[in-house]
């Protein structure tokens, strides 16, 4: 009889770390060749459509851009959370409510225009995502209630919320009865600037340097390294003198507050206003982007790409296959359960074993 | 084996008259080359209670784990009622007759009594009539239960009846109690008896486990005493004393290493009237707690596992908040109320029994764990939020040149060390800090000999050097090695610490059985 069998690596085998992603967008590549065909069409071109062809123009790359910003931005956010074992998965929720509350000042104070609106409302976004991510951290650290399931039900409550705001208080009287808010006045509004041909926002760099931030405070900070230890090893950390509960406040308030601002500046470069839907679920897509990029920055930062190129994808598969473009969302997941399943490597080695072998510890 | 007590001949006859019900025949079990079981052999006859005796780690419940199945020993064999058989998994334990009452409890709080017992029997449903079997079979035995409870709201020592009538409905032949008083009041423990005598009586043999001489001696027919994997005596109990027992059970060879005394300073660590009560489900409250060690002596707490030496670590480390300040006072200072790197500021230093995931993190390297417990220590580790690994780098050098700890690369991650190794770097981390006091649980617990060497020579140093330490330990032979006074700490009361040189491992053994607590029943 022959059998696989895992082996534990005694340490973290460092050529897997970097494979085991390549491993997993490879299978799903042969995945989705496969779901191709079985759909009748040649695998090859729907490949060639999904994966390719949006990045062959400008304007495909500047759309990757726009579309892998936020998911990179609130996956960095994510990453802290979950290497401190901290289990956000409302950031979608965190991004709703950041983007309303940093709209307050456009929407409410209409006649307040000047210069300094922007940064405003870029810094009460994240205030706001921070405060409405603290609920789960403080149900969870006074109460022991799993965060899991309150941070993903208070992603419906700010929905809905949303939808009440655009369509009660908040709906424009110049609006015809669509559930919109008034447009925002020019400082509350991102414009794209040209740069070398694609035209990028002010959201780009500033994902870019969170970045670099980010690798910095995690590689070479005390913090970084709370963030790891209590993650890894509560008791440890503790021993350490670090806080667990202060350490799942700061993870749910860094995540909320990155949350609302890729909520914000998706608002101000997008859509210039308010209304129903803001967001085409950048906030649970970007918890594939944090474990695909292996909650490492720079990790995130390639993964963002990969995942906002699936968007892409999705559209492109639709306009030139006619295939639905839900199957998007079908790639995506089926490349988070290769990575997780690839992540396997890192640790165990596969070894084949034949009958025998396996028997002989029996007394 | 050897010293064997005058019994033999009685036993040989007990067992020359009829077939074991449970014959262990040489049994090996090794861990990596650690050996926990070392040709061990046992017979238990039918209707015995047979008290299994030994230290923490002389690898009883090893033995009894490979006997339940859930453990398969690397040479020897089982023989049940003379054949020999292959326990693979704890159901063909159960299957074959052997029951297990384990020491912490499995039993789900928020369902009832019968719900409990269903889900432990195979094709058996919460049904009127389980109930009413229940009911019938727990007040047979003197074990009074309603059926119908939630186990939320029975106390330990009903939960406890639970988990035995959950064994009794299975019809066990041989049951396995692993330290069933050490959960129990004295009343409940009476109690426990009565059904034990009983089920004895009618022929069910039960294989016991326990510390607590006294009961042994009231209640056990044979004892098999292990010491460091090995069986060294087999005793009738009722014709040994407490203090032979405990003469078994520790061993005489006590090696003494050559110390000179070392210069006593001022009281380094004071512990007054440390009282803490747990709230945990198994946690053991400190009751009214004092102690004083001096700068240059060694101050050794032994105790049996679970009588109080967990919470006294954290209450001393800081990382179980305390009441009052001068519950304890490091170098002068009232400390009780700071966290553990204010008092690692005052000169304290820490090293916990569990090295990996207490002491050390697993995934991270040793340069990350040097960081651990030593970026608030005001040696410039963390400085303006940044660490400087390559600062802790080095002291990985030296520890490991001093400890010897060996290691396949530069910088490994904690997990990929042995045991021993990994309790030389926890132990090397601190000491190489030289700090004024040094609290140490366990200090070569699982550890080969020469390793625990070189780590009890590097406690007797840093202590004549002039640091204050305190040992928390299990293993008496160590104790006695290294400790200038000794107390004993017992369900949460400390005795009195005494000089090391007036005392005996037996009356150190004594103590831990329960004397020490004398004082503080009587006070309660």
């Amino acid at each position: 009889m022959m059998r696989l069998e895992l082996v534990k690596r005694a340490e973290k085998s460092r050529l897997m770390s970097v494979l085991s992603p390549v491993f997993a967008v490879a299978l799903t590549v042969v995945f989705a060749g496969i779901v191709f065909a079985a759909q009748g069409h040649n695998p090859l071109s729907g490949i060639w459509y999904f994966f390719l062809e949006p990045v062959t123009s400008l304007w495909g790359v500047e759309q990757l851009i726009t579309k892998a910003t936020p998911l990179i931005i609130i996956a960095l956010g994510l990453s802290v959370c979950y290497l401190s074992n901290n289990w956000n998965i409302g950031a979608e929720g965190q991004l709703t409510i950041g983007a309303i509350v940093g709209s307050i000042p456009p929407i409410l104070f209409p006649d307040f225009v000047n210069p300094l609106v922007l940064p405003l409302m870029l810094l009460m976004a994240m205030a706001g995502g921070a405060l409405f991510a603290l609920i789960p951290a403080k149900l969870k650290t006074s109460f022991g209630t799993n965060e899991i399931l309150t941070s993903l039900m208070l992603v419906y409550c700010s929905n809905l919320f949303l939808d009440w705001m655009v369509r009660g208080p908040w709906r424009s009287p110049q609006g015809y009865n669509f559930p919109i808010t008034i447009d925002f006045h020019e400082w509350a509004v991102l414009n794209a600037v040209d740069v070398g041909g694609i035209y990028l926002n002010l959201s780009a760099p500033i994902a870019l340097v969170l970045v670099v931030i980010l690798a910095v405070v995690m590689r070479s900070t005390l913090k970084g390294f709370e963030i790891r230890v209590l993650g890894q090893s509560p008791r440890a950390g503790s021993f350490a003198g670090f806080s667990n509960r202060r350490m799942t406040a700061f993870a749910f308030a860094l995540s909320g507050a990155l949350a609302g601002l890729a909520g914000m500046m998706v608002v101000m470069s997008e859509i210039g206003k308010l209304q129903p839907v803001i967001s085409p679920g950048y906030g649970f897509t970007a918890i594939i982007v944090a474990f695909l990029g292996r909650l490492n920055p720079v990790g995130i930062l390639i993964a963002g790409l990969v995942i906002a190129s699936s968007y892409l994808g999705g559209e492109a598969i639709q306009t030139s296959l006619q295939m639905s473009s839900k199957l998007a969302t079908v790639i995506q997941g089926v490349l988070l359960f290769f990575v997780l399943a690839a992540d396997t490597l890192i640790l165990y080695k596969v070894r084949l074993v034949t009958g025998r072998e396996g028997e002989g510890a029996r007394a | 084996m050897g010293e064997g007590t005058g019994d033999t001949g009685e036993i040989l006859r007990r067992v020359g008259g009829d077939t074991p019900l449970l014959e262990v025949r040489h049994v090996i079990k090794r861990f990596g080359s650690f050996a926990a079981n070392d040709d061990v052999s046992l017979k238990v006859m039918p209707g015995e209670i047979h008290a299994l005796l030994g230290e923490n780690g002389a690898g009883k419940s090893t033995l009894v784990k490979i006997i339940y199945g859930s453990l398969q020993p690397n040479a020897g064999e089982i023989l049940w009622k003379g054949k020999p058989v292959t326990v693979a998994s704890p159901a063909e334990a159960r299957a074959l007759g052997v029951g297990m009452v384990f020491q912490h409890f499995s039993l789900f709080e928020a369902m009832t009594v019968v719900e409990n017992i269903a889900l432990a029997l195979p094709n058996c449903k919460a049904t009127r009539e389980l109930a009413d079997t229940i009911a019938r079979v727990s007040a047979n035995y003197g074990l009074p239960l309603d059926p119908n409870a939630h186990i939320a709201d029975l106390s330990v020592g009903e939960r406890q009846r639970v988990e035995i009538v959950r064994c009794l409905l299975q019809n066990p032949e041989l049951i396995i109690m692993d330290e069933p008083t050490s959960v129990l009041t004295p009343q409940e423990a009476d109690q426990l008896f009565v059904t034990l005598r009983r089920l004895a009586e009618e022929g069910c043999a039960i294989l016991y486990i326990s510390h607590r001489l006294e009961e042994v001696r009231a209640l056990c027919h044979h004892a098999t005493i292990m010491r460091r994997a090995k069986v060294v005596a087999e005793a009738d109990p009722a014709r040994e004393t407490v203090n032979t027992l405990a003469q078994l059970m520790v061993g005489n060879e006590i090696i003494r290493v050559i110390r000179d005394k070392g210069r006593l300073g001022p009281e380094a660590i004071l512990l007054k009237g440390l009282t803490q009560i747990s709230q945990e489900a198994f946690g053991v409250s400190l009751q009214d707690v004092n102690l004083s060690v001096r700068s240059g002596e060694i101050v050794a707490i032994a105790g049996i596992a679970g009588n109080g030496q967990k919470e006294l670590f954290d209450a001393l480390s800081g990382e179980e908040p305390l009441e009052k300040e001068d519950m304890v006072i490091f170098a002068g200072e009232a400390a009780g109320l700071m966290d553990i790197n204010q008092r690692r500021l005052l000169g304290a230093a820490f090293v916990p029994e569990e090295r990996l995931g207490h002491g050390a993190v697993p995934a991270l390297k040793l340069s990350e764990n040097v960081v651990l417990t030593r970026h608030g220590t005001g040696e410039g580790i963390a400085r303006r939020g940044f660490t400087r690994f390559g600062k802790a780098g080095r002291i990985v050098e030296k520890v490991t040149s001093l400890f010897d700890v060996r290691k396949g690369v530069l910088d490994p991650e904690a997990r990929s060390l042995s045991g021993g190794n990994l309790q030389k770097f926890v132990v090397g981390r601190e000491v190489e800090r030289t700090p004024k006091i040094l609290i140490i649980a366990q200090p070569t617990w699982g550890v080969d000999a020469g390793a625990a060497a070189v780590i009890r020579q590097s406690l007797i140093d840093l202590s004549r050097k002039g640091a204050a330490i305190l040992v928390i330990s299990q293993d008496l032979d160590e104790i006695f090695e290294i400790a200038d006074r000794i107390a004993v700490i017992s369900r949460g009361h400390l005795s009195k610490a005494e000089d090391a040189d007036t005392l005996t491992p037996e009356k150190v053994g004594l103590l831990m059985a329960g004397g020490a607590e004398k004082k503080g029943a009587a006070a309660a």
